[in-house]
């Protein structure tokens, strides 16, 4: 009886709130139904810098736009990379949204998945590889060529090195930088050897090591992994990882720290040297202005410094080096007129040997084997055959440490 | 001194205690409202429309709900004769994920050799052996050496988490951490959607499956030997039951239920594997076996509820611009009063009446 009783009220709570749905629940649009909707997936939420980039980016865009939060501008945080993405992603269009953006990488596929299914909807992944292989009309791939950021904040890290050096504080063979990474993947490789790269522009003895997390956001990891780097006598550090560990420990410590994906001067005031991060703003006008207009949106879309897409943050009060404002002033403007190449292959060696070939995996098909060239001119061409980084080579200077 | 004491209750009458149960509920949704308009400063009866809208609201909603119910269900089948045994398996999340882990292998590496149909079933078996294998080191070691299940089985957990790191690693070479969805192209190992509704079969299963653990919790021998260890091992020792014995098998069944939680999610879901393919349902799945008293048609209510909140809270905090932890806060308030409500129907609160005297 008791039993009973529970499946009959299971099954008339179900029904009765079912009924309950007849009843529009958002119907504070009005008559104007259809106006663009657009939505963003997000892995984690704002208290993860990776994902509060994404957001900070969305709602400036969002609102320049007319757009509202909740009316036609939807935000989906905590959103695991499984099939969730994908319910996530078709509910977003089933509200009536057109364009729906995910920021991250393993949401790929299911963004994928559910482009197939709603052709009329647009459908943008950030970081993701597959948009020029799968040739879905309304599939896209964006990244932003952070490279160029990550050697402009690098060049601030060395000139900051360069003053430790002249201050006695280091000599200048034990210029050893730490850098917490996240997955030996391209997209950090990249990140770090462009980081290094800049560095060693203004600072020649500079070498570098790497810790990895196999984690994109876990602060005690990329807290500790700081930690070990600064007793293994690293004397800055730098992170591509999302949390804010990494930096807090270099503040306990007071180890000059170069943040990513935006300020730590709050936080971190007294060590906080400069950070570099992608302003997603641009790219989000650029396919919302797209979508109105009925225009196409690019498969691989590479935001530059041109573009507003790759910016540095205020530096840091304290910590940067004399001088930082104008040799970055300097050298952004040599990036920008192309006579400064960021992977430049005269300036890395890979086992000794200067780098004159090399097939990157750009075509993402889950065989990791390289067919593209990408070595062209005496420069590693990175985002030029695809938005995503691919760069991975394991260059000279830098040791990972397991 | 307290002017009242706690007496335990005789058994309330069901009727009776269905109604404490559905006035705390209610009083619970009363709270989340109040929390809500606090946060949003919006009407409280448009916040519960618009969570039920985000739980019922369209076709594909309500799929997703019946899903979400389906997969936590099928966990805490899982867990519920192990409970009822008195051990304390808090490994399930493990065992499950073992169990994707042994699905997602198959795909990989032995995707081309069978007909789907057949690759089906070595997934589903081998993915209930792993997590039988899991969730039976424990039982082994609690019934020999009679060591402590709670910390053995979570910390089964870990390794299983490890296990799988380690796995993507070795596999997806490019370093990026993430093994992409498995055999995108050819589905080979993917759930078949029955009319077009690709969840369907999963739910089917977990319905099938939430039968057969009524029938054997209620109506076998086996059933009731868990029963009876779960009340008293001295009793079951003194009328016979082995109980070493009884502590394995049914820790094998709870495993290779987990096992099959573990095969649906990634064959029946999300086509590939990672740490988090359960998502802390082997957590949750505690939770609903416990407030339904291990009775598993009860399950299905209790599993409605969680789901039937996290869904609707998602939708609350999207349209109102909250954080998503939005729905973990209303969850948590509904949860305490359900809790609350068992205090209530096992216990009453009386008047000291001594105490009256003295003042």
């Amino acid at each position: 009886m008791r039993r009973l009783f529970a499946v009959v009220l299971a099954v008339v709570m179900i029904l009765t709130l079912a009924a309950c749905t007849k009843v529009p629940a958002n119907n504070n649009g009005g008559e104007d139904k259809a106006a663009l909707k657009v939505g963003l997936i997000c892995l984690h939420d704002e208290n993860s810098t990776y994902d509060k980039n994404f957001i900070d980016g969305f709602k400036a865009a969002c609102e320049k736009a007319g757009l509202k939060e909740g009316e036609s501008f939807f935000i989906m945080t905590n959103i695991p990379e499984g099939a969730e993405c994908k319910e996530a992603a078709l509910d977003l269009a089933d509200k009536g949204c057109t364009l729906i953006f995910a920021d991250s990488f393993g949401h790929e596929p299911y963004m994928i998945e559910a482009a197939k299914e709603c052709p009329d909807v647009q459908f943008c992944h950030a970081t993701g590889t597959k948009a020029h292989t799968e040739k879905l009309a309304n599939f896209h791939n964006a990244f932003a060529s952070i490279y160029e950021g990550r050697y402009l904040a690098g060049v601030a890290a060395g000139l900051k090195i360069n003053e430790m050096i002249e201050a006695g504080t280091i000599k200048a063979e034990e210029a050893k930088i730490g850098y917490v990474g996240a997955f030996p993947y391209a997209e950090v490789k990249s990140g770090y050897t462009s980081f290094f790269l800049g560095a060693r522009s203004v600072c020649e003895t500079a070498t570098m090591e790497v810790i990895f997390t196999n984690s994109w956001y876990d602060e005690t990891l990329e807290k500790e992994a700081a930690q070990k780097l600064i007793g293994d006598k690293c004397i800055l550090i730098s992170q591509h990882a999302d949390s804010y560990g990494a930096p807090t420990a270099c503040e306990d410590a007071n180890v000059p720290d170069v943040s990513y994906n935006g300020s730590t001067e709050a936080q971190c005031p007294n060590t906080f040297i400069v950070s570099s991060r992608i302003d997603w703003e641009p790219y989000y006008t650029l396919c919302i202005n797209a979508v109105k207009s009925g225009d196409a949106i690019p498969t691989d879309y590479v935001g530059t410094i041109e573009t507003g897409s790759v910016v540095l943050t205020d530096l840091g009060a304290k910590a940067p080096a004399a001088g930082t404002a104008e040799k970055l002033a300097e050298v952004k403007a040599g990036l920008q007129d192309g006579s400064i190449k960021v992977f430049d292959t005269a300036t890395f060696t890979v086992d000794g040997k200067t780098v004159d070939s090399y097939l990157a995996d750009v075509d993402d098909m889950g065989d990791y084997v390289g067919e593209t060239e990408v070595i062209k001119d005496g420069a590693f061409l990175e985002s030029e055959f695809r938005s995503a980084p691919y760069f991975d080579l394991d260059i000279d200077g830098i040791t990972i440490k397991e | 001194m307290l002017g009242f004491h706690i007496v335990k209750r005789k058994n309330m009458e069901w009727w009776k205690a269905w109604l404490v149960r559905i006035g705390s509920i209610l009083l619970g949704a009363l709270v989340c409202a109040a929390v809500t308009v606090f946060l949003t400063g919006k009407d409280p009866v448009n916040v519960f429309t618009t969570m039920v809208d985000g739980a019922f609201g369209t076709e594909r909603r309500i799929w997703s709900l019946l899903q979400g119910i389906a997969m936590l269900l099928c966990v805490s089948l899982a867990v519920t004769p192990a409970f009822k045994m008195r051990f304390w398996n808090i490994g399930a999340e493990g065992q499950a994920l073992m169990g994707g882990l042994a699905s997602a292998a198959c795909m990989m590496f032995i995707g081309d050799r069978f007909p789907n149909w057949l690759m089906l079933i070595v997934m589903a078996v081998t993915s209930m052996l792993a997590g039988a294998i899991w969730a039976v080191i424990p039982a082994i070691f609690k019934a020999r050496w009679n060591t402590n299940e709670t910390l053995f089985t979570l910390m089964m957990n870990y390794i299983a988490i490890q296990f799988v790191s380690y796995f993507i690693c070795v596999y997806a070479t490019g370093g990026s951490g993430k093994i992409d969805v498995i055999n995108p192209v050819t589905h080979t190992g993917w759930l078949p959607a029955i009319g077009g509704k690709s969840y369907l079969l999963n739910i089917i299963i977990v319905l099938i499956l939430t039968v057969i653990m009524y029938i054997y919790l209620k109506y076998s021998k086996q059933g009731y030997e868990i029963a009876v260890v779960g009340e008293s091992e001295n009793t079951a020792k003194y009328i016979g039951i082995n109980v070493p014995k009884v502590i394995i098998r049914t820790m094998i069944i709870s495993g290779l239920l987990c096992g099959i939680a573990g095969f649906l999610l990634v064959s029946g879901a999300d086509h590939t594997i990672s740490r988090d393919t359960i998502a802390g349902r082997g957590f949750t799945a505690i939770m609903v076996s416990w407030l339904a008293k291990f009775n598993p048609v009860v399950m299905i209510l209790t599993s409605f509820l969680l789901v039937f909140f996290e869904k609707g809270s998602i939708e609350v905090s999207q349209l109102c611009g909250l954080n998503a932890s939005f729905s973990d806060i209303i969850t948590g308030i509904i949860i305490f009063f359900i809790i609350g409500s068992e205090f209530f129907i096992n216990y009453q609160i009386k008047k000291n009446e001594k105490e009256v005297k003295a003042s």
